[in-house]
């Protein structure tokens, strides 16, 4: 019975992503037969021109999230330490550097690139990282630099962020020795849009008690809004998914057994210990209904006009979550803790990733003084697990939701 | 009715009965290697001392890092919520606690109601907690017990400026090579450790009174380093090393 119970919690789509994520990589293997050239891209750099030139992205951080999960950071990790890098940088630039060298990793390592794409909207590290890379391959480097919006998105950002949308699409002509192609890429903007609309409303869907999904599969299903931004695919794929939750809520199907307690999760996920977080939050009933990580990746969708999505990118890709004044960061978390009807607040104090986690403290004093719900902060790293402490966390989560079920029950 | 509760920390094991809403014994043990054994030895000890039969206890709790090896016990919960309602029942105008133990150090804010409303612990390292006391009396070849008097009697305290255990501790060995007087160094320590724990305090702003708990309450040197960075008294009771077995066993009585 409880077999069945469990197996009916099951979300149907996963398979079908992990298809979809498999003959991605096959193809980006396999582009050199194909002659099509690959870009490397960061998470949070504007991919819809690459996919309107028929290049195929690839992301070094989404891989990264791989080898986390698939538990090889550490060696990875030590290796990079080995070649001299500190062990203050971040995990997936460690990662992903050494991969580099040793083919290693999950998949055998990535395609190599025929051009680097950097956006610093999301950190400074990745600017340094990229230039690592772009010696190694020997390729062309575009750096996008966005500068960070304190308070606004003031006159001068905008003109400085456009000229380099320009000189991004120069750059891509120049590499790919084509044309760009502004119809396409008004196509590409249109299923970007929609695919952003649609993962949104997916995420939104967990709004509803008991929660059909729950902020860990937010971080599986999230690697196609990621990878795969602007294609038909990714627009298909979210509405299947979206009909799956719909079912789910109407079927009743919770994706924590008994859901009593709902949490908000800060900072990316801890990769390597997925597992055991969702079940220990699990064991206490409670769910993660929401975090906001995976909800970055359709956050800056009201600055994006869906008719004229080139002209829109500058400011949608520069007024992302992690490129914004801590206020109104701790302004979001708000939103989100008021419309998913959370009960607590657990932050990932990440030692990778510093600008997610430096601004972390005002945010619990600001959440603190306007909500009084309780605040959890843990310490983990999402790929190094010599930074994650199992016990110690293990006593935190506990006595957090022992505060929590005393305050509610 | 008796109610036990058990607190299996990283250095010692203690263990409490309740009685009414009144406190019967306490016992405290090494917790040794074994956290299985301790559990079991430390609640026979006490139940001998208070010439109560098993049978007699009607609901246990175990708390402290080993609470998941005490398998007799009804529940296991953490140290925040025990320290939490052992001051609370010890003393009912306690808002603050500090508890310094073995391998984790933590702050706790508590409403009128006694009720747990938010907490900070050490992060992952051993600093401001009673490991590094316990490493830094080794390499000084001073009893952990003694710690405290000797710093009483510093006159001018060491600077220690590493925050790392390791660190520190060859700081602390360099010192001794240049002959610093065994005192001030000690005293130093103190300071050392009670500045990491009064970051845990200001953390979630505790209020007054604030009461200390845990193993290194005892150490007279500590409480006084701590008193002078948060600028107040501590309370620091009897039993404050068995204030989380205390606060289990209240907490047991309300299963
Ligand atoms: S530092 Fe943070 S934002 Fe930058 S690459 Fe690492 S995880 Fe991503």
């Amino acid at each position: 019975m409880s077999d069945k119970l469990s197996e009916k919690r099951k979300i149907k789509s996963a398979k079908k992503m992990r298809d979809i994520m498999t003959t991605y990589y096959l193809d980006a293997m396999t582009a050199g037969q194909n002659n099509k050239q690959i870009a490397w891209i960061t998470s949070g750099g504007p991919v819809e021109p690459l996919v309107a030139m028929d290049i195929i992205p690839i992301y070094p951080e989404n891989h990264g999230a791989m080898i986390g999960a698939s538990k090889m950071g550490e060696d990875l990790c030590i290796k990079a330490e080995d070649m001299g890098y500190s062990s203050d940088l971040c995990s997936y630039a460690r990662a992903d550097i050494s991969c580099s060298v040793v083919k290693g990793g999950p998949i055998g390592g990535l395609p190599e690139p025929d051009m680097l794409i950097c956006c610093n909207n999301i950190c400074g590290t990745v600017l340094k990282w990229y230039e690592v890379q772009a010696r190694f391959y020997n390729v062309p480097l575009f750096i996008l630099d966005t500068p960070i919006c304190h308070t606004r998105y003031s006159p001068e950002i905008a003109k400085y962020v456009q000229a380099q949308i320009d000189e991004y699409i120069a750059f891509l002509e120049k590499v790919t020795k084509r044309k760009f192609n502004y119809e396409k890429m008004a196509e590409v903007g249109r299923l970007a849009f929609e695919a952003q609309l649609l993962w949104q409303k997916v995420l939104n869907t967990t709004a509803h008690k008991p929660s059909p999904m729950s902020a860990f599969d937010a971080f599986f299903f999230l690697a196609l809004i990621v990878t795969l931004r602007g294609t038909k695919i990714a627009v298909d794929f979210y509405k299947e998914l979206l009909g799956e939750m719909e079912q789910r809520i109407k079927d009743g199907i919770s994706m924590v057994p008994n859901e009593k307690y709902r949490l908000l999760w800060d900072n990316l996920p801890v990769w390597y210990q997925l597992k055991w977080l969702s079940q220990k939050f699990s064991d206490h009933n409670a769910c993660l209904v929401a975090d906001t990580y995976t909800s970055a990746w359709c956050g800056a969708i009201q600055y994006t006009n869906k008719d004229n999505f080139i002209g829109s990118i500058a400011e949608a890709y520069t007024r992302i979550y992690l490129n914004i004044g801590v206020d109104q960061m701790a302004g979001q978390v708000l939103d989100m803790i008021k419309f998913y009807n959370a009960d607590g607040l657990v932050m990932h104090s990440n030692r990778s990733c510093k600008p997610y986690s430096f601004g972390q403290m005002d945010i619990m004093k600001i959440v603190r003084e306007k909500t009084n719900l309780p605040v959890l902060m843990i310490e983990a790293d999402m790929v190094d697990p010599r930074n994650f402490s199992q016990s110690q966390v293990e006593t935190r989560i506990d006595a957090f939701m022992e505060i929590i079920k005393q305050k509610n029950d | 009715m008796i109610y036990a509760g058990i607190d299996i920390g990283s250095i010692t094991a203690k263990a409490a009965l309740i009685k009414n809403n009144r406190l019967l014994g306490t016992h405290v043990i090494m917790t040794g290697y074994d956290p299985i054994n301790a559990g079991i030895k430390v609640f026979d000890a006490l139940l001998k001392q208070s010439r109560i039969s098993k049978t007699q206890i009607s609901a246990i709790i175990s708390t402290g890092y080993g609470r998941a090896s005490v398998s007799f016990a009804d529940k296991a919960l953490t140290e925040i919520i025990c320290h939490g309602t052992g001051a609370h029942f010890m003393n009912p105008e306690i808002r603050g606690i500090i508890d310094v133990g073995g391998q984790d150090s933590k702050a706790i804010f508590l409403d009128q109601n006694g009720q747990v409303e938010n907490f900070a612990m050490n992060d992952k390292c051993a600093a401001g907690t009673g490991r590094f006391l316990e490493v830094m009396a080794k390499a000084l070849e001073v009893d952990l017990e003694l710690l405290g008097d000797f710093s009483l009697a510093a006159d001018k305290p060491s600077k220690i400026s590493s925050i790392c255990t390791v660190f520190a501790e060859s700081e602390v060995i360099s010192m001794i090579a240049k002959q610093e007087r065994r005192e001030n160094i000690i005293a130093g320590i103190h300071e050392s450790a009670a500045a990491r724990v009064a970051i845990l305090a200001n953390k979630i702003k505790i209020k007054k009174p604030v009461m200390m708990t845990g193993g290194v309450a005892k150490n007279k040197g500590m409480v006084n380093s701590l008193e002078n960075r948060l600028g107040f008294k501590l309370i620091v009771g009897d039993l404050a090393q068995e204030n989380g077995a205390i606060g289990a066993a209240v907490l047991a009585s309300k299963l």
